[in-house]
């Protein structure tokens, strides 16, 4: 997919690697929504793009809450037209320090799928029809390596990361006749506010910039050799043109 | 006929009236049925304008409906006195005068001043919102409500007022011709080679609670035609196909953009008004709601069939205990459209 010109929404885009995502996609000329909680955390963001020379628009919604879809689709189709590129980067790591299963509080749980698994099914369904009549679009799902390994401590994100990939393939199996990507991507351990709330004691020099992988997920999109549905990871992205 | 007091709880429960004005006659069906009316080579046109929240509560005795946006960004809006969503709306109660330069505060950061009230009705004023940009869309996201009936049983949620495909927030109520097409449906639609097209159009109020008022509507309402929409409608015409509007709002935006006889695509506002004998330049058959004779739509109706047929189908319709309005059932204009099914019984 072309980016520039392109109509993109950006889920927890107030830091990390939605704030990379948001900057890098504004960079090559799309008009971008970012999305998050609050709205003052964004606000420095959007007058960055917008200060050189990017469009982007600062909405405020909470993705495990079912009411606040709609209006999130709504207004943010309404500054920058039918959203081509919807990425979902918003996530919940549950309570932290991170515990064992039987440790889980079955809210936690709930509240960890309602933002991470259901906030995009919601999302994407409300997208997802437009982008299915225009026969464009792409839904990209930023995923973990959690999804695929079953770590202790690690599982209320780990399952619905897990669910998520899933997700992704489903709509591409679905979508796939109507000219509608949908894919996941494994960003790799990144030096964030999460990492760091999941794993205090990694050292963040190991570790890479949300910048760097901002820019390898935006190469994932540009290409046309991804296959609908796939999960891959960012630092591989150079793998595919 | 009966309204229909709710959303639909599950797909394809709705019914199809399909009229034929070939064969001056009509035939009873389920929306289920729909995709195979249409053939290889036929277009079918929705509008993917989404509903917006367009009811705002100023006090309890006053409500602003929005009714269309002018190009500066300026809104026109209709008020209504007290009453809740279950009164109907020639019974509300006459709204408080509004005077220009007046500030009027909806409550989330949302606030506007009456910029100009219609010569001929106070109740018609001109808003400028205070707020631009995603400040402005968010509070009006969570300040309004979608404009509520009083036939429903219960109030409307945004949920329940969007169709499936619904994209730019265009519309001040649901375009409610495309409610029952799920995708299950629009996908056996394409998969028979329909084209699956669409237009945006500001589908605007249906109802003033006022005759005089309601003989203005429509007021001039947006619309418009995607350059790739009307190339794909053009070459469905061109190759013999036939052009499927679904709801009154697509037959407006398509005819309005057809003006000089072929369809073109941009943007611009109509007040288009079809009725019995308006030429067709685009059009050929409709898919719609029912609603009762006398309506402005029903005479909408009446440029694809003559009156006496369409008469007589919806005495059948109302006989058979059809429900009419926004969740209501569908009736499919389509010339020849009962052969098929003849063909499908001989066969």
């Amino acid at each position: 997919m072309d980016i520039s010109g392109t109509a993109a929404l950006v889920t927890g885009a107030s830091r990390g690697l939605g704030e990379a995502l948001a900057l890098e996609l504004a960079l090559q000329g799309a008009r971008v929504v970012l999305v998050s909680r609050t709205r003052h955390a964004l606000e420095p963001i959007v007058r960055r793009i917008c200060e050189r020379g990017g469009e982007a628009h600062a909405l405020e919604a909470d993705l495990g809450s079912k009411e606040d879809i709609y209006p999130l689709a709504g207004a943010a189709t309404a500054l920058v037209g039918p959203i081509d590129l919807l990425i979902h980067n918003a996530s919940e790591l549950g309570p932290t320090p991170l515990r064992l299963l039987l440790d889980t509080e079955c809210e936690d749980f709930e509240r960890v799928l309602a933002v991470n698994l259901l906030g995009p099914f919601r999302l994407s369904r409300v997208i997802g029809g437009s982008m299915a009549l225009r026969e464009r679009g792409a839904i990209v799902h930023v995923s973990s390596d959690a999804a695929v390994n079953a770590y202790p401590n690690w599982g209320a994100y780990s399952v619905s990361k897990a669910a998520l990939d899933h997700l992704a393939r489903v709509f591409a199996a679905e979508l796939d006749a109507r000219s509608v990507r949908s894919f996941s991507v494994d960003p790799g351990e990144m030096d964030t506010r999460m990492h760091a709330a999941a794993l205090p004691d990694a050292d963040p020099r190991t570790l890479a910039r949300p910048a760097q992988v901002a820019s390898q997920i935006v190469a994932l999109i540009r290409a046309r050799s991804v296959p609908n549905g796939a999960r891959v990871e960012a630092s591989n992205a150079g793998a595919y043109s | 006929m009966k309204a229909a007091s709710a959303p639909r709880s599950a797909p394809g429960q709705e019914r199809l009236l399909v009229i034929d004005p070939q064969s001056g006659n009509y035939g009873d069906f389920s929306i289920r049925d729909l995709p195979e009316f249409f053939g290889a080579g036929d277009a079918l046109v929705l509008n993917d304008a989404a509903t917006l929240p367009a009811s705002l509560w100023v006090a309890e005795d006053l409500e602003l409906r929005l009714m269309s946006r002018f190009e500066d960004g300026t809104w026109l809006a209709i008020a209504f006195g007290g009453g809740d969503f279950r009164l109907p709306t020639e019974q509300r109660g006459t709204p408080r005068v509004l005077v220009v330069g007046t500030d009027t505060g909806f409550g989330h950061g949302l606030s506007a001043r009456v910029v100009s009230v219609d010569p001929a009705s106070p109740r018609l004023v001109r808003l400028a919102f205070h707020q631009y940009g995603s400040e402005l869309w968010q509070a009006l996201y969570r300040a309004a409500r979608p404009i509520q009936y009083a036939y429903l049983s219960q109030p409307l949620a945004l949920w329940d007022v969007q169709n499936a495909y619904g994209a730019r927030p265009w519309a001040v109520e649901l375009p409610s011709a495309g409610k029952p097409l799920n995708f299950e449906a629009l996908f056996r639609i394409a998969a028979r080679g329909v084209t699956v097209s669409y237009v945006t159009h500001a589908a605007g109020l249906s109802s003033t609670g006022d005759a005089l008022l309601d003989a203005r509507l429509p007021v001039a309402e947006r619309y418009e035609v995607s350059e790739s929409s009307a190339a794909q409608i053009r070459a469905a015409r061109a190759r013999g196909g036939r052009v499927i509007a679904v709801g009154t709002s697509v037959t407006r935006a398509l005819e309005a953009a057809s003006s000089a006889g072929t369809l073109r695509s941009g943007g611009a506002h109509t007040d288009l008004i079809l009725g019995p004998g308006s030429p067709l330049h685009t059009c050929d058959a409709l898919l719609s709601g029912l609603h009762e004779p006398g309506t402005s739509h029903f005479s909408l109706l009446e440029a694809f069939a003559p009156r006496a047929l369409l008469e007589r189908s919806f005495r059948h319709a109302e006989r058979e205990g059809y429900l009419e309005h926004e969740f209501g059932d569908s009736c499919l204009i389509l010339r020849g459209g009962l052969r098929v099914t003849e063909l499908r019984r001989a066969g």
